[in-house]
């Protein structure tokens, strides 16, 4: 009896030993509430996983999981950047004031130009939390309310709709001319180059550096200041591409496009495993945590939920992983005591 | 490579400095009476409507929800928190308060009720930022999806109306037949009680002890987590207090109510000088920072400018309430050489900034000359 106790115990305790190793990778706590997830949602609903629907949640996450990326680089730093669903806002109506009215300027133009808008939206974002010594929250808070006033000023309250939109345009996100949608390939594309620039790059080393210990950045010879602006640079220039890619693929430009889409962004990344307090955060799991956030949406409709229910739901979601994320964790602090 | 600035303690701050009859004036408090002076000074030259008692009764009841919820924000903000989910708890709990009325529950009950869940959904973020240790800013992110999630849950596209005169009495009466909306009374009250209790008793010492070395105090044998669920219940039970006051004003209920109002309360407290970093600010500075936007956005309305446009003043003072003392610190500390290379930059960004704006005019010209 004592015996086949200690053993069944022995069995136990090596087993999750065996577990335990698997999920000490920092993705583990995400990726398992993903599996769990899958697995629910298919039995409640086949259609879950069809190729179909698996792209149709990539074509959905994609303008997330660029701006969660963008995020994430600022969050690393110790910032954050509430104003990206303004500077989508700004930069989508402005975009698409000027395609309506040269409907025969290359698409490619038009990406460019949103990319160069963003820029100077963020690095405006940049300049005051460096040379201005103002808190990222604040800064951002303030530039969120103004960028968003800037498109009501723009705009003078009009839509641009659907057929004021040259053909070629919408295609530029829907377009599969590789196999999968072009905006999927973008999105992989940023999170590509996004992954070497942060682990393989000194600059990306850098950003690490400043999230990890502000004050000691400086004294490694890390110019601070010059990475901190860069990455709400970096935030700005992406938060244009996702504007351009917002028009396309919605095919309107509205005064209050991407309203709220900002703590979706954070939602994503601190979903994803990154730390608010800086200096933790990898590609990989951020691109997890838009996938999550993504799979909820997209599952919640297929069991039926009401949509009236399906926000309660989706934040229920989140404070779960959240949560079940910080549990295993410290358990994996445990285990390697 | 530029000097390594080493941050002064904060706690020093804390300790009363020898004060000469001019540094009084050197509060952020006084800039912010100067800057409601002025306000009031242009909106008067410009405007006939804006010095009239009866207009102006009415527009400050519009702020009282705001008010409300910023109270127990400037404690939260103090101890170097912040809570993201005010606006949407608000929505919840008028929403639960409508759905019941509609059920045909007493109003009374139905909000007694709803201040109930209100107060437990501020526990709820109290719990998990004090006993789980999560980073508020997690925690409220997603209970601010979560909560507002459950106004639509309650009513779905329905709206709650037809409350009776004694409830809507709370954000249309006045007090005592005179131009006070019994709003601003209650907020006024509450804000008294909220500026004894951080400024006159231990608790609120506590608050600033926390906003400036969270470790320290706890090792002082100071109960940090129990006080900090204290001031996120309050929070809640403020939100709702404050969703009871705008379905009373409002006179019906949508699960929408309140959307973004979360912005505008952070903003308020910070441009009254509450640091957002923790330790610093007075609830008389956040009144009066309350009652700046308030005017401000008054007078902007009375010119015909709408909401969303009056945003950019409102960010531009945000950002130039840090920027401009900031920049005076700098100046008066550091003699500055000219620096070419600074200089250089400055000037294409200005350059960049400039040409921007010469692109966002021309690029809307035609488009606006078409509608």
């Amino acid at each position: 009896m004592q015996n086949s106790t200690s053993a069944t115990q022995s069995v136990r305790s090596s087993l999750s030993n065996l577990l335990w190793s698997l999920v000490r990778f920092r993705e583990a706590g995400i990726s398992i509430f993903i599996l769990i997830l899958v697995f629910v949602v298919t039995l409640r609903a086949p259609s879950f996983l069809t190729t179909d629907n698996f792209n149709d949640i990539l074509l959905n996450i994609s303008i997330l999981a660029i701006m969660a990326l963008a995020q994430t680089m600022v969050i690393i730093t110790h910032g954050i950047d509430l104003s990206v669903s303004s500077m989508i806002g700004l930069v989508a109506m402005m975009v698409a004031f000027v395609v309506k009215q040269n409907p025969e300027m290359p698409v490619i133009f038009a990406v460019l130009l949103g990319m160069a808008l963003g820029s100077v939206l963020g690095s405006f974002n940049g300049l005051i939390i460096t040379r201005g010594n103002v808190p990222p929250i604040i800064a951002t808070l303030g530039t969120l309310s103004i960028y968003r006033g800037l498109v009501f000023f723009y705009s003078q309250g009009t839509w641009i709709n659907s057929f004021e939109l040259p053909k070629n345009f919408k295609m530029l996100s829907k377009g599969t001319p590789l196999g999968l949608p072009n905006m999927v390939i973008i999105a992989i594309l940023v999170a590509i180059v996004v992954y070497y620039f942060l682990n393989h790059t000194r600059t990306g080393r850098d950003i690490y550096a400043v999230g990890t210990n502000p004050d000691a950045a400086p004294f490694a010879g890390i110019r601070k200041e010059r990475i901190i602006f860069l990455v709400y640079l970096l935030s700005g220039l992406l938060a244009g591409l996702a504007a351009v890619l917002w028009v396309s693929r919605f095919e309107s430009a509205q005064t209050n496009t991407a309203a709220g889409f900002e703590l979706q962004t954070v939602a994503a990344s601190v979903v994803g495993g990154v730390s608010i307090s800086g200096g933790v955060g990898t590609v990989p799991g951020v691109l997890l945590g838009a996938l999550l956030l993504g799979i909820i949406q997209n599952s919640l409709t297929l069991i039926r939920i009401s949509p009236f229910w399906q926000l309660a739901a989706q934040g229920l979601l989140i404070l779960i992983a959240v949560i079940s994320d910080k549990w295993i964790l410290s358990r994996v602090e445990r285990t390697k005591k | 490579m530029s000097a390594h600035i080493v941050p002064e303690s904060k706690l020093i701050n804390e300790y009363a400095p020898k004060r000469s009859f001019l540094s009084i004036f050197q509060r952020w408090e006084w800039m912010l009476v100067g800057l409601i002076l002025v306000d009031v000074f242009i909106n008067t030259r410009l405007t006939p409507y804006f010095m009239d008692a009866r207009n102006l009764s009415r527009a400050s009841s519009d702020f009282m929800e705001i008010g409300l919820m910023m109270l127990p924000m400037v404690f939260i903000i103090i101890t170097g928190n912040i809570d993201l989910s005010v606006a949407s708890n608000m929505g919840m709990s008028a929403s639960f308060m409508g759905l019941l009325h509609n059920m045909g529950v007493n109003i009374w009950v139905a909000a007694g009720a709803a201040l109930l869940l209100g107060t437990l959904g501020g526990m709820l973020n109290g719990y998990l930022i004090s006993k789980v240790k999560l980073p508020a800013l997690v925690v409220t992110l997603g209970t601010y999806a979560f909560y507002r999630g459950l106004a639509y849950g309650f009513l779905g596209d329905q709206a709650a109306r037809g409350y009776p005169e004694a409830f809507t009495y709370f954000g249309q009466g006045k007090v005592f037949q005179t131009l006070v909306p019994f709003s601003v009374a209650l907020f006024l009250f509450m804000a008294v009680i909220f500026g004894l209790v951080l400024h006159r008793t231990t608790f609120g010492r506590y608050l600033y002890s926390i906003g400036n070395n969270e470790n320290a105090t706890n090792y002082s044998g100071i109960p940090v987590a129990k006080i900090k669920f204290v001031i996120y219940m309050l929070s809640g039970f403020m939100a709702s207090l404050a969703g009871l006051i705008l379905a009373a004003r409002f006179g019906s209920t949508r699960p929408d109510n309140g959307t973004g109002l979360e912005l505008a309360v952070i903003t308020a407290a910070v441009l009254g000088g509450v640091d957002i970093n923790g330790g610093k600010g007075s609830m008389s500075g956040a009144a009066l920072s309350l009652l700046l936007i308030g005017l401000m956005r008054f007078g902007m309305g009375l010119k015909n400018i709408q909401g969303q446009v009056q945003g950019i003043a409102i960010g531009l003072l945000l950002i130039f309430s840090i920027l401009i003392p900031s920049f005076i610190r700098s100046l008066s500390t550091v003699r500055k050489t000219i620096n070419w290379r600074s200089a250089l930059s400055t000037f294409i960004f200005l350059l960049i900034f400039v040409l921007f704006f010469v692109f966002f005019f021309w690029s809307r010209a035609a488009v606006i000359a078409s509608v």
